[in-house]
Order: structure tokens, then C-alpha cells, then sequence
């Protein structure tokens, strides 16, 4: 924990484009946690989308124009904070590299990316939080989002935190690490290849047989959760922060039923 | 072999709808990736020695003339023959040349994915040569008139009762009546059939996993010691591979080896390494009389100092596409040319133009898995953005996509038309799902709802949200 001497860090929630859309549950949810845990938190109005449908299309003039608006939005804070891995990723990985060898971005970039994490795994790494005050009856599995996972190394953080909540049972399913076949505009560019791939991922989730399914990664959560509302499955759907939160009383992602 | 990459969409919707190859490509996702898991658990240093395998090849690349002239001088000073072949065409036209010096017939075959890559069989066969693979999987597939799906694994799309009925229908001086239930029996058959072929054969063709610059030598390593026969019983040993497979010395050799197995299948080091140096000499018990060495190019000489130099450190382990969901989807064919999966998307398109191969760097999640098994460290995923890359800017993907990327990308630059679009957008569209909470159907994303059901938005945005809760919060203090 941050010595209460101190004075509590001030982070910038950086919402993502999805949440802010689709899941603001998420973002509400995030804004707690990091309160809960002594922060003061912030919401830039500047934000958009951190840039990867640009950068993972080949546009990167695009990509450039909306990460210099992030930065800039950004860089009063002391630390970052996005509730995905694959938004922290972009954030924390590939900034530096967009602007690397340009004499006025470079160093601006690599300090920025410098303070922006993932909201778990900064609730457990950075700030020391080691238990929630949440709790659920029933079980959940949890999928690894690959950013997240490959990117930033998150896996056993939000474990450790699930295993505070109250009533809450893991039941961890087979192939926890394998993609859920989202990939950002490859979900539409190749949604036969993306459609095979969650076919896959959503059988592993119902052998599972937990009663949610949980990530970290909202759009991962969309392509699954849209795929087990296709298939007619019970499996309830939720970002993993609304549950660390105490905030899973809302209708999961893709609505009951 | 004929490209067929640019109809990856085709191809692959062919592909998941064959299902005899669906279900041998479960056999990919079940066999390998365990067995990768486990040789890797057992040996603590494996990351290490990734590092150092990676050293060892960007050392190389860095001063790769320096160990091609010295690979060359060795190679002849142990009485070999060094041939240079800048283009696919001009390694052909050696390699038939010397099977008409030794008046060659039969031509026996190791596996070889250059040959592949250069169209050897087709040509070799027009020419009137008859070449023999004798790699058990490339025998099943050349029964089969198909090209690898797999760089090291190449019939993984067939499934055992397939094979049963092209060796029935090919070895049909056999017995009706014998029992070839097992894979141990269809090798035992592929065996028999072979043996002649290595005698019959006046060439041996190999490719090569490895040229030592120190010593002049060709290592290939295998499993079934069809390579040792293909190299040692004919008059003349071709070996063709392409310039990257240089390393420096022996012992550079032995630690990528380290990692090669392990990474491709699970085994410590494969059953057979052999090292061929030269013809035989004087004295020798057995070997070629004439050893030839044909280095190829093909374009990889213009990959060096580009953004794609590191796609040369690769060992072809096949741990890239072993684990990669895209390749379990759809196997390797789809991919339309000789290299599939990650490696092959980075390496294609280098080798037959991103007009052609554009379709495979563009086909990926990003899961980033290939780049965390490779024993080269390749950064796969990156280098299929430098090709989305170099097609964005030279305009090669489709106009759709394009447009729709940038009417996104001119809100997504402008923070607050971004915000106003969204807070009218966002509360319609929740309000058109009503407290479904889902769509079936949604007007231009037909590419998600065709298999997937929406999810809607909530109600309005995060950020309308947030800033009337700061501005309530406002107005409270006094």
C-alpha cells in the first residue's frame, strides 16, 4: 500500500472506446476500484480510442495524430490507468515504437507510456491492493486476453484478486490462454476464421461450467458473449472489474436471457 | 507451385468446411503444443539459450557475405562444388544440369522446403527426371499430387484412413488383404517401397538445416533417416538451401539445435543429425562421389537491412504455426503458397510481393503466441504490421476498409466531434435494441452478426455519464 503520508496519486482513466460506448458499468467500475485504493481519478475529456484500429490497419499517420492527442490529454496525471490489457498495451508498447527516432515525440512518448498500466494488474502491482471488498454467489472462469497476457504479463493478478471476492468459485477452463478469435476489424475482415476460433473458445467456456465467464477486455468480452448469446447458452458475461467492483448487478454484456 | 494466396478468403472457407481436415487439424492442437510445453519445462535454460540462438544469427546476418565466401572456400577446399542461384529459376536449371551429368533417371528426395519453394518436382518431372521423396510425409503427399501443409509436419491435414487409401491405391502389387491399421504399418509399407528407390536413385537431393562456415559442412536433422540414405547412396548429393542457413561454426550449430527440437517437437535433439562434409574421400566406406552445394537467393538478399531482416533468423521449427488459432482454423493450404502460418505471412509476401500475399499479415488476431514460442524470437506480429504497413501506404487494401477506416479515424482525431457523434449515436442505438440488450441483425456489421449476436450499449456514453456527475458535484459545493 502507498504510505498515507503521501499524497494520493492522481490517475487518468483512460475509459477506451468500447467501455465508454458500449460498457460504462466498466468505467464506473474502474473509477472505484482506484478510489477504493487511494487514488484520485480523473477523466480527460481529450480521449478517444487509443489508436489500434489505425496502427493495426498500416495507417499510422492516423495512429501518430490520435496518440499525440492522447499524450497531451494525459500528461498531467502521475499514472494512467485503462481497464484492458490490449488498450494498456498499445499505450505502454507500442507508442514509443510509433514515434521512435522523432527528436520532439520520442522522449514525450516513452515517458508517458512509462506511468499508463492495466487497471488490475496496477491495482496489484503498483498500488498493493491484495483483497476487494466485493462479493458474488457463483461460479466464474476466467479468459486471458493475449495483449494482456503476452503484452503486459497479467495473469495472476486478477486471479489473486477474484479469489478475495466473497462466494465466488474459479473454475478455470482449458485453454484460459488461447485467443477468443476477436483481433480487432480481423472479427470482420476474416469473420469465418474469427467465427471457427470463438466456436472453439466458447466450448472450452460451457466445459468449464462456471455461471460467468470473466476478462479484462471488453472486446474480447463482445466477440464471446455475442457468440454464446448466438448459441442460446445461460453463461453470463461481465468485465472483471464490475465483479472486483461489487458492481455485477447490471444485465450482463449482450443483455438476459 | 501456383500461388493461390490472393483467395485466402476463398480458400479458407473451403477449408473450414472440409471435414476430414478439421478433423486432423485437431491432431495440431492437441499434439504438438504439449509436447513443445513439456521439453521446454525440463530445461530451465531454454530462455537463455533462445537469446543466444538469436545472437547467433543476427551475428550472422550482420556479416552474412563474410560467411557465404568462407562457407564457399571450405566447401571446395573439401572438394565440393558451390553453385550460386540468385533466383528460383537459375537453382532449377543447376540442379538439372548436374542430374544430366550424372544421367539421372531417378532422383531420391530428403524433405526440403527450398525445393518446395522452387518447384523442383514439376520441373524435374517435365525435364523427364523422376524425383522420389522419401520423407514419409512428403511420399504421402506426393502420392497425392499436394504440396506440404506444414513446414515440418507436411501431410498434418491428411488423417490415417486417407493415407490407408492411397497407399492401396497406389502400391497395388501388395496384397489386398494386408493389414495397414497403424501408422507403424504405413511406415513399415512406405519402408519397403523406398528401399529400392534410394539404390535406384543416381542423385540424392537434401536441403539443409544448417551450412557451417567453419568446416563447409550441411547438417540436416530428421527422424527417419531417409535423409542419411538419400545423401549417401546416389553418385552425387546435392544440397540445396537457401544463404540465411549459414552459421558460423560447429558449436553455433549444436546450440540452435538446442532449441530447434524442442520447439518443433518436443524432442531433445531429433533421432538423426548428420553432418556431410564434402565427397567421399579416400578410404571412406561410403559417400557421393560428387557433393554439390546450390545457394539460393530468391529474394531474401533484399531483406537485409529491411524491417523483415529478423524473418531470416528462422529455423523453420513450425512452433509458429503450431500455435497459432488462425492455422488450427484453417491449416496450411489455404495460405495459398509454400510457407504457412505466422512465419509464412511475414515471409510470403517478402518472397512473392505483398500484392500477391497480402491477405496473410492481414489474417491475425495479433494473439502475439507465435512470437512467445519462437526460439528465434522472431517479432512475428510486428512484422505483419510493416507489411499492413507498406500495403496502407501503397494503397493495396481493399477501398472498404479504407474509407471505413478513415470516416473512423476523422472523428477519432477530433476529441470533440468524436464526443458530440457519440452521445447522439450511442443513446439511439441503445434505445433501437430496447432491453434486449443484443442485436441479431445490425445494418454494416454483417462481418460480426452473420455469427454472433451484438451486444448493445448500455445507454448513453461513459463520458455523458461522467460529466454530468461532475457537474452535479460542481453545483454541491458551496
Amino acid at each position: 500500500m502507498l504510505n498515507p503520508e503521501q499524497e494520493k496519486p492522481r490517475v487518468g482513466l483512460f475509459v477506451t472506446c468500447l467501455v465508454d460506448l458500449f460498457r460504462p458499468n466498466v468505467g464506473f467500475a474502474s473509477v472505484k476500484l482506484l478510489e477504493d485504493a487511494g487514488c484520485v481519478v480523473d477523466v480527460p475529456a481529450a480521449q478517444t480510442c487509443c489508436g489500434q484500429p489505425a496502427y493495426n490497419s498500416g495507417d499510422r499517420a492516423d495512429t501518430r495524430a490520435i496518440a499525440e492527442n492522447t499524450i497531451r490529454a494525459f500528461e498531467p496525471f502521475d499514472y494512467v490507468v485503462a481497464p484492458s490489457g490490449s488498450c494498456a498495451g498499445m499505450l505502454i508498447k507500442h507508442y514509443p515504437a510509433l514515434f521512435a527516432g522523432d527528436p520532439k515525440w520520442e522522449e514525450r512518448a516513452k515517458a508517458f507510456s512509462a506511468k499508463v498500466h492495466e487497471l488490475v494488474s496496477f491495482l496489484v502491482d503498483v498500488l498493493g491492493v491484495s483483497a476487494v471488498e466485493a462479493s458474488v454467489n457463483g461460479s466464474v472462469t476466467y479468459h486471458d486476453s493475449c495483449s494482456g497476457l503476452r503484452e503486459l504479463g497479467i495473469r495472476q493478478q486478477p486471479r489473486a484478486l477474484l479469489s478475495t471476492v466473497k462466494g465466488l468459485q474459479l473454475r478455470e477452463m482449458a485453454d484460459a490462454d488461447v485467443c477468443c478469435g476477436f483481433g480487432g476489424t480481423f472479427c470482420v475482415k476474416y469473420s469465418d476464421i474469427s467465427n471457427k476460433i470463438v466456436s472453439q473458445k466458447t466450448e472450452r467456456i460451457r466445459e468449464a461450467g462456471a455461471g460467468t465467464l470473466l476478462a479484462g477486455d471488453l472486446g474480447c468480452l463482445m466477440n464471446m458473449a455475442g457468440k454464446l448469446k448466438r448459441e442460446g447458452s445461460a453463461v453470463e458475461v461481465r468485465h472483471v472489474a464490475e465483479v472486483l467492483a461489487g458492481m455485477a448487478d447490471t444485465p450482463p454484456i449482450g443483455g438476459k436471457g | 507451385m501456383q500461388i493461390t494466396s490472393p483467395a485466402f478468403k476463398q480458400n479458407s472457407r473451403a477449408a473450414l468446411a472440409d471435414t476430414q481436415l478439421q478433423r486432423a487439424l485437431g491432431n495440431v492442437r492437441a499434439g504438438f503444443i504439449d509436447k513443445r510445453r513439456k521439453a521446454i519445462d525440463a530445461l530451465p535454460e531454454f530462455d537463455a539459450l533462445r537469446d543466444s540462438a538469436r545472437a547467433i544469427k543476427n551475428h550472422v546476418l550482420e556479416n552474412l557475405d563474410l560467411y557465404l565466401e568462407t562457407y564457399e572456400r571450405k566447401v571446395i577446399e573439401t572438394g565440393g562444388t558451390v553453385h550460386w542461384a540468385e533466383t528460383a529459376e537459375d537453382a532449377r536449371r543447376i540442379a538439372l544440369e548436374i542430374c544430366r551429368a550424372a544421367g539421372a533417371r531417378t532422383v531420391t528426395k530428403g524433405k526440403s522446403m527450398i525445393t518446395e519453394e522452387i518447384g523442383l518436382n514439376d520441373f524435374l518431372e517435365a525435364e523427364g527426371i523422376r524425383p522420389v521423396e522419401t520423407d514419409l510425409g512428403e511420399y504421402i503427399i506426393q502420392l497425392r499430387g499436394e504440396h506440404p501443409s506444414h513446414i515440418i509436419a507436411p501431410a498434418v491435414h491428411l488423417n490415417r484412413d486417407q493415407i490407408e487409401a492411397d497407399f492401396r491405391r497406389v502400391h497395388d502389387h501388395l496384397p489386398v488383404a494386408r493389414d495397414l491399421t497403424e501408422p507403424e504399418t504405413l511406415l513399415a509399407e512406405a519402408r519397403k517401397v523406398l528401399r529400392k528407390e534410394y539404390f535406384a536413385a543416381d542423385v540424392g537431393i537434401t536441403g539443409a538445416n544448417f551450412l557451417v562456415a567453419e568446416t563447409g559442412s550441411s547438417i540436416i536433422v530428421t527422424n527417419e533417416g531417409n535423409g542419411d540414405l538419400t545423401q549417401t547412396l546416389p553418385k552425387v548429393h546435392v544440397v540445396m538451401a537457401s544463404i540465411e542457413k549459414i552459421v558460423p561454426t560447429l558449436e553455433d550449430a549444436a546450440q540452435i539445435i538446442r532449441v530447434l527440437a524442442r520447439s518443433a517437437t518436443g524432442q531433445d535433439m531429433s533421432v538423426y543429425t548428420t553432418v556431410s562434409t564434402g565427397p567421399r574421400r579416400p578410404g571412406d566406406p561410403d559417400g557421393p562421389e560428387e557433393y554439390h552445394v546450390i545457394l539460393l537467393d530468391n529474394g531474401r538478399s533484399s531483406m537485409l537491412g529491411t524491417k523483415f531482416q529478423d524473418m531470416l533468423r528462422c529455423i523453420r521449427c513450425g512452433a509458429c504455426m503450431n500455435h497459432c488459432p488462425v492455422y488450427h482454423a484453417v491449416g496450411g493450404h489455404a495460405y495459398g503458397w509454400v510457407y504457412p502460418g505466422p512465419m509464412g505471412a511475414v515471409l510470403t509476401p517478402s518472397l512473392i510481393g505483398v500484392d500477391k500475399g497480402g491477405h496473410l499479415p492481414n489474417a491475425s488476431t495479433f494473439c502475439g503466441r507465435c512470437e512467445s514460442v519462437c526460439p528465434m524470437k522472431i517479432p512475428l506480429p510486428k512484422m505483419m504490421r510493416h507489411w499492413r504497413e507498406r500495403e496502407f501506404e501503397r494503397g493495396l487494401n481493399p477501398a472498404t476498409s479504407r474509407y471505413g477506416l478513415k470516416f473512423w479515424a476523422f472523428f477519432a482525431r477530433r476529441p470533440k466531434l468524436y464526443r458530440f457523434a457519440a452521445s447522439l449515436g450511442i443513446p439511439f442505438l441503445s434505445l433501437f435494441a430496447g432491453n434486449r440488450g443484443r442485436f441479431r441483425h445490425l445494418p454494416l456489421a454483417g462481418g460480426w452478426t452473420k455469427w454472433r449476436d451484438m451486444p448493445a450499449p448500455e445507454s448513453r456514453t461513459f463520458m455523458q455519464q461522467w460529466q454530468q456527475k461532475e457537474a452535479l458535484k460542481q453545483e454541491a459545493r458551496p
